[in-house]
């Protein structure tokens, strides 16, 4: 693959394979996403699409491949930071032995979401009973004054730190048009708030990839339609890069510029909307067409 | 449910049928309360010859039978429909309430009172009473403690009791090997036991649920059984003797040890032994508050709710960059240091300790608060545990059914206050310029 000089690659996935046990859920996937881009990940029911968003995210280790986030600082191996079991070269290698051991033991999902990568879920997981704007103060923890001593005193800097927090969380209430229920319990909310609550809590994170999983499940066309323009609106506003899955065919070929096609864990496709929509693997995996059976025989 | 079924218009019909029903309704007590009181109370067991007494479950179950038929008629009246509306309304509200600021400043007031009372009561009450407040005021400590594991960070530890008996052997170990006195011991005590806090949450960081109960449980009774055997070191069943407190170097004593002055002498008032008691619950009382204050300056800060967000979904928090190992280690060693805190006063107010004292049942009744109070809520947590320490005592007449009444207690507090005595209460949060 080229590199584009205009469009840099955020994120770079190669090889990825994928086992549970003796089942080969994700077999030598690669793909990359361009930066500042709106990225869809089809595929039918079982593809792997959320197989990967789970490797993408930390949530699996990935048997093998690599996955690499490119930040303005450093480019970052996401599965290294997950912590890995040690091989026998750590052993005469001092300095790869204390890499692994840290990660080992302070890697993990949450370091995923500091590199850059925030995610929703496919079932909204907002914390329930707590309300809207609390929900959206959670997602700002790293960015917060986080010393004991300096809470339970109450100091000054503490203060101006929970003040920045609040209007931010405020902030990202009124782009996503939740401003009235800031203090609401997040568990009573309708269902397409809670949906936008998850995207704005993961916006808190302060991502330069934000990866939803199927955002506009359970959503009637009137709200699929605000979502989309949503989700426009954050990558031309808020400088992020947007992946996403989703079974809405109508909301992703409107939306995105890339798409990947996952079918039995592969990639059977990759391009533009127009050419993925034509591509007869494809249409062979969503339809099923006799042509394409003799062809992989 | 029978009370919610829309009857007839007419009145005569009406009640005809509502009577009916009643009349079942007695019937059905009547017949379970003679299954259940009739070998209970009919067969009295005389010697080694069981003697026949049904009379007196038939009585038993006469009374509640009609009692039974008398609640059931007046349910149908107005007033006994409104009550049922009432009581089926505060089911249906969430269990969680909002409440701004301003609204939480009305009770200040209230905050005023209660302290000025708390704080004059040492003066007022017996000795007896005494011991019974400072036990209470243990048992808030504790609740307030496993209240943030528990109720806060929604891990279960049905071994709480370990730290409480880390605190109180840190004090009692720590004046018989290091010579420590009361107030060296506490802190000490408290770092001591937030040091056993991490060592179990390590183990116990992947564990959720059930799992992490049994855990907990398991590390309560090891640290039981090995002050229990190691003989040597803590004295074993024995038991150790633990100092009393000081003021400023001032002794509870009658006569002072080697050198030192004793707080009556000092202040040339006669001696009295509940000086030392009006001193621990003062300390306590200070200590308390304290605890109070930090435990609702925690729930805003961003631990705090990173705690609260654990409890709810950890998998959400994973993806929000929360290093839930670290949060849950947090939670679990702040909860230990309270717990170590209550275990010092525990001892000095006992003036000696041994293994008994930390069984399972205490840990058992720290959760007993906890629920009972309503997860989260500090209010409901303090209430509980004067409540639940303070009633046996008023009721010593029965106290052979102590255990037996906090069952049913429990089952009730399920039933019809699931979340507790007191509704959790979230703050909610303004900006000015930029609310809605």
């Amino acid at each position: 693959m080229t590199i584009d000089p205009i469009h840099p690659p955020i994120l770079e996935v190669a090889g990825l394979t994928m086992r549970f046990g003796g089942i080969l859920a994700l077999n030598d996937i690669s793909f990359e996403v361009k930066q500042g881009s709106i990225s869809a990940l089809i595929g039918p029911n079982g593809a792997g699409k959320t197989t990967v968003f789970n490797c993408l995210t930390g949530f699996y280790k990935a048997t093998e491949g690599q996955i690499v986030l490119h930040t303005p600082r450093a480019a970052i191996d996401l599965i290294n930071i997950l912590g890995q079991p040690f091989r026998a070269s750590d052993f005469i290698n001092p300095a790869a032995f204390a890499d692994r051991l840290y990660y080992k033991m302070f890697g993990g999902t949450h370091r995923v979401t500091r590199a850059g990568i925030a995610r929703t879920f496919q079932n909204v997981r907002l914390f329930k009973e707590m309300t809207a704007i609390e929900n959206l103060l959670v997602a700002q923890h790293l960015q917060l004054n986080r010393h004991l001593m300096a809470g339970l005193l109450q100091t000054a800097a503490y203060r101006q730190s929970e003040r920045d927090a609040l209007e931010r969380a405020y902030a990202w209430l009124k782009v996503f048009g939740l401003a009235e229920d800031a203090n609401r319990l997040a568990g009573e909310l309708p269902y397409g708030h809670q949906r936008r609550l998850e995207i704005a809590r993961a916006m808190c994170t302060g991502p330069r990839l934000l990866c939803l999983d199927e955002p506009a499940a359970g959503l009637n066309p009137r709200e699929t339609a605000e979502l989309s323009e949503l989700i426009r609106r954050l990558r031309d506003e808020h400088e992020v890069t947007i992946l996403l899955i989703e079974h809405d065919m109508g909301l992703v070929m409107g939306l995105s510029e890339h798409i990947v096609v996952l079918d039995y864990g592969e990639v059977i496709a990759d391009g533009d909307p127009r050419t993925v929509a034509h591509h007869p693997a494809v249409l062979a995996a969503y339809l099923g067409t006799e042509a394409v059976n003799d062809d992989e025989s | 449910m029978p009370f919610t079924t829309a009857l007839p218009a007419t009145t005569g019909v009406r009640w005809t049928l509502v009577f009916r029903q009643a009349v079942l309704e007695a019937t059905a007590a009547f017949a379970l309360a003679l299954l259940l009181l009739g070998p209970i109370v009919g067969l009295v067991l005389d010697g080694y010859e069981v003697k026949n007494e049904l009379q007196r479950p038939l009585l038993i179950a006469a009374i509640i039978a009609i009692g039974r038929f008398l609640v059931a008629l007046a349910m149908h009246t107005p007033a006994g429909q409104a009550m049922l509306e009432r009581f089926n309304a505060r089911r249906r509200q969430p269990g969680v309430l909002v409440v701004s600021i301003p609204e939480s400043n009305r009770q200040r007031w209230w905050l005023l009172v209660i302290i000025a009372l708390a704080l004059s009561l040492p003066f007022l009450a017996s000795k007896y009473w005494l011991t019974v407040l400072i036990q209470a005021m243990i048992y808030v400590l504790l609740g307030l403690g496993l209240n943030i594991v528990v109720g806060l960070a929604g891990l279960l530890d049905l071994g709480y009791v370990a730290f409480y008996a880390v605190g109180a052997y840190g004090l009692a170990l720590g004046a018989q090997y290091l010579d420590l006195g009361f107030w060296s011991a506490l802190p000490l005590a408290a770092m001591l036991a937030a040091l056993f806090g991490c060592i179990l949450g390590f183990p116990v960081l992947r564990m959720h649920g059930d799992y992490l109960a049994i855990v907990t449980l398991g590390f309560g009774e090891i640290i039981r059984l090995v002050l229990n055997n190691w003989l040597e070191f803590t004295g074993g069943p024995n038991g150790v003797a633990a100092p009393a407190p000081q003021l400023f170097g001032l002794e509870f004593t009658r006569t002072a040890k080697e050198g030192g002055v004793p707080f009556h002498e000092y202040f040339q008032i006669a001696y009295d032994p509940t000086h030392r008691f009006i001193f621990i619950y003062l300390a306590l009382f200070l200590i308390v508050c304290l605890m109070v204050v930090v435990v609702t300056r925690l729930r805003n800060m961003p631990v705090g709710r990173a705690w609260e967000a654990l409890r709810e979904d950890e998998i959400a928090c994973r993806a929000l960059g929360i290093n839930h190992v670290l949060v849950k280690l947090s939670a679990f060693m702040m909860g230990a240091t309270v717990g170590g805190i209550a275990g010092v006063f525990f001892a000095t107010y006992q003036g000696f300790i041994n293994p008994t004292s930390f069984n399972f049942f205490e840990s058992a009744l720290i959760v007993a608060i906890v629920v009972l109070g309503g997860l989260g809520s500090t209010t409901g947590v303090i209430v509980a545990a004067v409540v639940l320490t303070i009633l046996p005592e008023l009721l010593r007449a029965f106290a052979d059914y102590r255990v037996f009444t906090f069952g049913v207690l429990m089952v009730l507090m399920m039933i019809w206050r699931p979340r507790g005595l007191i509704r959790p209460r979230r703050r909610a949060f303004e900006v000015k310029g930029l609310c809605p």
